[in-house]
Order: structure tokens, then sequence, then C-alpha cells
């Protein structure tokens, strides 16, 4: 027995340890999923908890709880009926926050697209400065150039007697917002573009430029098609992004051009009239981007990935 | 132009859409080609460029509606450009590619951040009627104790948020690294990202919401409160926990946003340095603390920074949820409130205040991106 046990000493003592650290890592790996299942729950709680609300009549919500819901499973929908086709309709903004999402993305994303190639691979004097400079620029609060942009908006810029720029006042619903979000977006538009466009192998860049293509083919024909997955993923960002937003749309979509957050924050301040449409209008303003994000979610990985420095 | 976008204007909103991005596009097709075909050599593509460097400027001005000297004045410039160009040592073309891949870029920026953050801070220095009235606005901010609540909270919401954020998030990543379902917990996280301010706003009130001892509690906290047998309290009444309420809001979106982009950085930790850790004999927390803190360490960076910069700008939260409550006000909220009646020298005064506490995280990653882009 002795001999058979000291004749392999390694085998069962390493085997041993090798069963405990398994048992270990499972182990914990099993509380770290219970840690996991703990914080997904919590962050999912009160979504449901929206949605559930939305689904019970104005009556019982008022009455108890949504999780009583389980207990008393009374289903309506009338609150969405209510919020779509009632007189505070949220039909209206949820339009005008589709035409005022999809222009806002195209346009940053093509100037961006164009800044973003100089950046990466045409040399001029300066170009590190200017490029941390409009990064920096990112990190301007809004809020800083949301007076001067309304000012040039309405009022224009005169120089003397002389009229420069005579503004675009009321001048179409939208324009303003428009702009507005191309604006704010560039910056970031262009890091982004920027580092992905830049980490394209110069070999391919060279070979075309020894083939004799000038910056135009090149950009049009290489780097274009090569940066679609930096330019799906920001162009989710950025629709998201303006979906989402409601400071520029507070300032610069008034009255009828208002997108669907404004609508809500509208509604919100009269807590008391209408209260029971908000859940119901909160999750109409929600399901579009959720939608967009299910069905793209690997894409918006990916994009907030490529421009921040790797681990 | 005033009378094209004012013609689209009145068309129904979804109709606008294909009209405005098929003329952009066209703009932009536009560009692309002259910059395809300004390089060529011949006299044939000089006499392009001049042209375009002539007639560009003078479009744009007179779309803009500008006095006919204006009009004029651009277009010696854009043939000043031309100069410029024709004699420019990269070869006739280049520079005006180079304008054509950045002006609409650099143009815009100029017009929509720089010329109006100048404006901003010249108007700071100026009463609401317009009068110079020098440090006036900056004394009234920090002499008024309602301001230094506001301030106070902006710097509370800066510090609480990114370093909750991002534990939670590093924590999470851990948690189900290499899980099964890894995937699957992450969406879960990650989808309050996807939701507008306003949207969690709402989702959060309804949480927080309060009902009087005795009457059936419809919020989920006063739910759990009322279920262990204690009395449902008021929650975003009570100073100063209604802040940190709002900032559990932030924090829930933001997580998503941390948890991702460590994850990934975790996944590149090199393998070996984790398993020659661990024939050192070091247990899961010494290895994670000594080989992947230090390996993500750029990451938790970019992370924490980020996330200070979207607290500092925080603006919809404690306007759909906290105007209402006592003292929850944040710098970027008192800045809208204050432009909405009409006090812009007090707004501006408040926006530099907050450019200035937003300064030192852009000095900071600016120089980390130089830092990088050296090495490239």
């Amino acid at each position: 027995m002795t001999t058979s046990m000291t004749a392999n000493p390694a085998l069962p003592e390493s085997a041993v340890k090798a069963v405990t650290r398994r048992t270990k890592q499972r182990l914990t790996s099993r509380g770290a999923t219970i840690a996991a299942l703990v914080i997904a729950v919590l962050w999912t709680v009160p979504t449901v908890g929206l949605f559930i609300t939305s689904i019970r009549p104005e009556v019982e919500t008022q009455r108890s709880g949504w999780w009583e819901i389980f207990i008393n499973p009374t289903v309506t929908l009338e609150n969405y009926e209510a919020v779509l086709f009632g007189s505070d309709s949220l039909l209206g903004p949820f339009i005008n926050s589709i035409a005022i999402s999809i222009p806002a993305t195209v346009f940053p994303l093509v100037i961006a697209s164009l800044a973003g190639y100089a950046f990466a691979w045409m040399k001029f004097k300066g170009r590190d400065v200017i490029f941390v400079l409009v990064f920096a620029l990112q990190i301007v609060p809004i809020q800083m150039a949301l007076v001067p942009l309304l000012s040039l908006f309405s009022r224009g810029i005169t120089v003397g007697d002389g009229v420069l720029y005579e503004g675009l006042r009321n001048a179409g619903m939208f324009s303003q917002v428009w702009i507005a979000h191309t604006i704010f977006a560039l910056p970031l538009a262009i890091f982004l573009l920027h580092n992905f466009i830049s980490e394209i192998p110069s070999d391919v860049i060279e070979a075309a430029r020894v083939d004799g293509a000038s910056h135009g083919q090149i950009f049009f024909r290489i780097v274009l098609p090569l940066s679609m997955p930096a330019i799906a993923s920001f162009a989710i960002f950025q629709f998201l992004w303006v979906w989402n937003d409601l400071l520029v749309a507070l300032i610069f979509a008034t009255g009828a051009s208002a997108p669907i957050t404004r609508a809500l924050a509208e509604l919100t301040g009269e807590f008391g009239q209408n209260a029971e449409l908000l859940p119901a209008g909160a999750f109409i303003s929600i399901l579009v981007p959720l939608v967009v994000f299910f069905a793209l979610q690997r894409y918006f990985v990916r994009g907030l990935l490529a421009g921040s420095t790797k681990g | 132009m005033k009378d094209l976008l004012t013609w689209i204007g009145s068309l129904p909103p979804l109709a606008q859409i294909p009209i405005v991005v098929g003329l952009f596009l066209v703009a932009a097709v536009i560009i692309v080609l002259l910059i395809e075909v300004a390089p060529r050599a011949g006299r044939k593509f000089t006499v392009i460029r001049f042209v375009a460097c002539l007639a560009i400027p003078g479009i744009i001005f007179l779309l803009l509606g500008s006095v006919w000297w204006a009009i004029a004045a651009a277009i010696v410039l854009g043939g000043v450009f031309f100069l410029l160009d024709y004699r420019s040592r990269q070869g006739k073309g280049y520079l005006f590619a180079l304008v054509g891949f950045l002006a609409p870029a650099i143009l815009l920026l100029i017009i929509g951040l720089v010329y109006p953050m100048i404006q901003t801070m010249f108007l700071s220095f100026q009463s609401n009627r317009g009068n110079w009235i020098g440090v006036d606005n900056y004394v009234w901010i920090f002499s008024q104790p309602a301001n230094l609540v506001v301030i106070r909270n902006t710097i509370i919401w800066v510090l609480v948020v990114p370093a909750f954020s991002t534990a939670l998030g590093l924590a999470y990543a851990v948690f189900i690294d290499k899980s099964r379902g890894e995937k699957f917990f992450k969406i879960l996280v990650f989808m309050p990202m996807a939701i507008s301010f306003v949207g969690a706003s709402i989702i959060w009130r309804f949480v927080y919401a309060y009902r009087p001892e005795g009457e059936s509690q419809i919020g989920v906290l006063n739910g759990l409160v009322t279920l262990f047998g204690a009395e449902p309290v008021n929650w975003l009444q009570q100073v100063p926990l209604n802040s940190f309420l709002l900032m559990v809001v932030l924090i829930w979106v933001q997580t998503g946003f941390a948890m991702v982009i460590l994850s990934a950085s975790i996944k590149g930790v090199p393998v070996e340095q984790i398993e020659a850790a661990q024939l050192d004999g070091t247990n899961a927390w010494q290895r994670f603390v000594n080989v992947t803190i230090p390996a993500i360490r750029p990451s938790i960076i970019v992370v924490l920074t980020t996330i200070s910069i979207a607290s500092l700008k925080v603006f919809d939260i404690v306007r759909t949820m906290g105007l209402a409550y006592p003292d929850t006000g944040v710098i970027a909220n008192e800045m809208v409130t204050l432009l909405q009646k009409f006090e812009a020298g007090r707004s501006s005064a408040f926006a530099v205040v907050l450019f200035l506490l937003v300064l030192p995280i852009v000095i900071y990653n600016a120089r980390q991106i130089q830092k990088t882009r050296e090495t490239r």
C-alpha cells in the first residue's frame, strides 16, 4: 500500500490540487453569477415597472403598486389609445422625432467622414494641434453655445450697415434643430471616425497612391467602404442621441416641431392633469430606441470601443 | 435660402426627410467630385479650380442673403485662395482638396461652437439688458446661498456618479466574464443607455412614488419599505437624500457604458500575466488588484472622464424629476432656467463656471490623446 502511494506521489497531489482549484473557480463563479443576477434584476425592474403600469387601467394604478398585477391581472390598452389618438396625442411629436433624427444623423456623418479622412491621411501644417482642438470642442457644454446660436439663427450677422447673413428666423420647421444637432455632433464624430480611418493599414493606401490615385479617389473607393462598420456604429449612436435629446429640442424645436422628448417633458410638468398618460407616453418614446438598440446592439458596442483606447 | 427652407418646412414632416437628405447628399457628391477632379494636371482642370474657387464662396454668401460687397469680398478671397493653391509646394490642387475635405466641418465648428463660446464669455460680463457690468454676475453667483447649493450639488454629482458607475460596471464586467449568458447579462444592464434621460426620469419617478401612510403604495421603493412594516417615505422631498436618488438615475444609465468598455478591456489582458500570477499562488482578489487593474488603467480613465463630463452636463434628469423638489438643482439645469427667464447675462456666467469645471478634464484628455498620436 505504502509503495503504491509513494510510487506515484505526484499524481494524486496534483490531481487533488487541480480539483480544488476547479471547485474554487466554480464556487467563485457561482457567487459571481448570483451577484450578476442581482444586479441585472435591479437594473431591469424599473423599466418593467413602467411597462406594466402602462398597460394597467388608470384606476388600478392609483390604487395599488404595479407588482400587484400578478395577483390581480387586469390589462388594458386604453392608455396607449389615449396617448396616440387622444386630444393631446403624442403621434405628432413622434413623427417629428423621426423627421428630426434621420437628417441629424446623416449630415454629421458625411461631414465628419470627410474631415476624419483629412485628419488621418492628409499631411498639413498644424494638423495635430487642430485635431486636438476639435476633440476638445466636444467637451464644451452645449449650454454654452445655446444663446449665441439662437441669436445667430434668428437675427443673423450684421457688420455695420451690411447684412452678412440674414438669419433663418422661422424658416422651415426643423432647420435650426438639424443644424444645431449637426454642429454638436461633429467633434465626437470627427474624433471617432478619424480613429477608425487611421487604423486602415497604410500599405493599402500607399498602394493606391503608387497607382496614381488622388485623395478623392482613395476616399471614395477605399476608405469609405472600409469604414462602414464605424460609420454604422456612429450612425446608431447619433440617431439614439438625437432621438433622446431634450436640451436642443427645448431651445430650437418649439411648438409644432416639438419632438417626443419635449412633449413628454411638458407632460411631466403638469403632474396631475394627464398624469395617467405618462407611462404609456414614456414607453412609446422608449420603444424606438429600444428596438434600434436590440436590432443593432452588435454595432453599438463595436462603435463604443472604436474610439476609446485599447485596454 | 430662407425661402427654400420655408417651403421645405411647409411639407408634412415625413416628406421633408427625403428632400432634405437628398439635397444634402447632392451637395456632398458635388464636393467629392470636385475634390477628385481638381488635383489633375492640365489647363482644363486649372480652369475648373479657378471657377470653383470664385463661384463657391460667391454662391454661399448669396444664399446667406449677404449684402453685395460681402459677396464681392468672398469672391476676391476665393481668388486669393486659388493663387495660394496654385503656388503651393504640394502641388496644384492639394490645398483645394484639403479645403474640400475639411471646410464644411471646420466652418460649422467655428460658427457653431467656437464663436458662440467666445460670445457667451462676453455675455457673462454683461447685464441681462446688455450693459457691461464686469464681474457682477459672477459675484451674484458666488454670493447667493441658493446658487452655492447648486454649485455644491454639481460637484457632488461629478464625484459620486463616475465613481459608482465605474465601480459597478467593473464589478459586473468581472462577474459575468466568461459566464454562460454573458451577452444576455450585458444587454440587460446596457439597455438603459438606449432610453432617453426623460424616459429614465419618468421610470424612476414611479419607483420613488409616495402615497401617505394608510394608502396603498404604487412605487417600488415604498412598496418594499411598507413590506417590512415601516412607514412610507416621501423620498424626493428628503434633503439631501433626494439629490442622491437623482444621481441613482444617471448611475443606472451610465453603468452599462462603463461595463461595456471595461469588459472589452478585461478580455484584452494578456492571459500569460494572469497565469503567471496564478502559478505564484495568488488568489483571485490579489490577481484582480495587481494584474488586471493596472492593465486596464487606460480604459478606467476613459470611462471615468467620459462619465464625469456627462455628469456635469446632465440636465434632463434634474429638470424632469427634480424641479419641484428642494435643493436638487445643478448648474446645467440652472442655466436653462435662467435662460427661460431671459436672464442671459447670469445664464452665461453659469455656463462659464460650468466650462471651467469641465476644463481640467478636457486638458487631461487632450494630453492623453496627444500621447497616443505621438506613438502612432
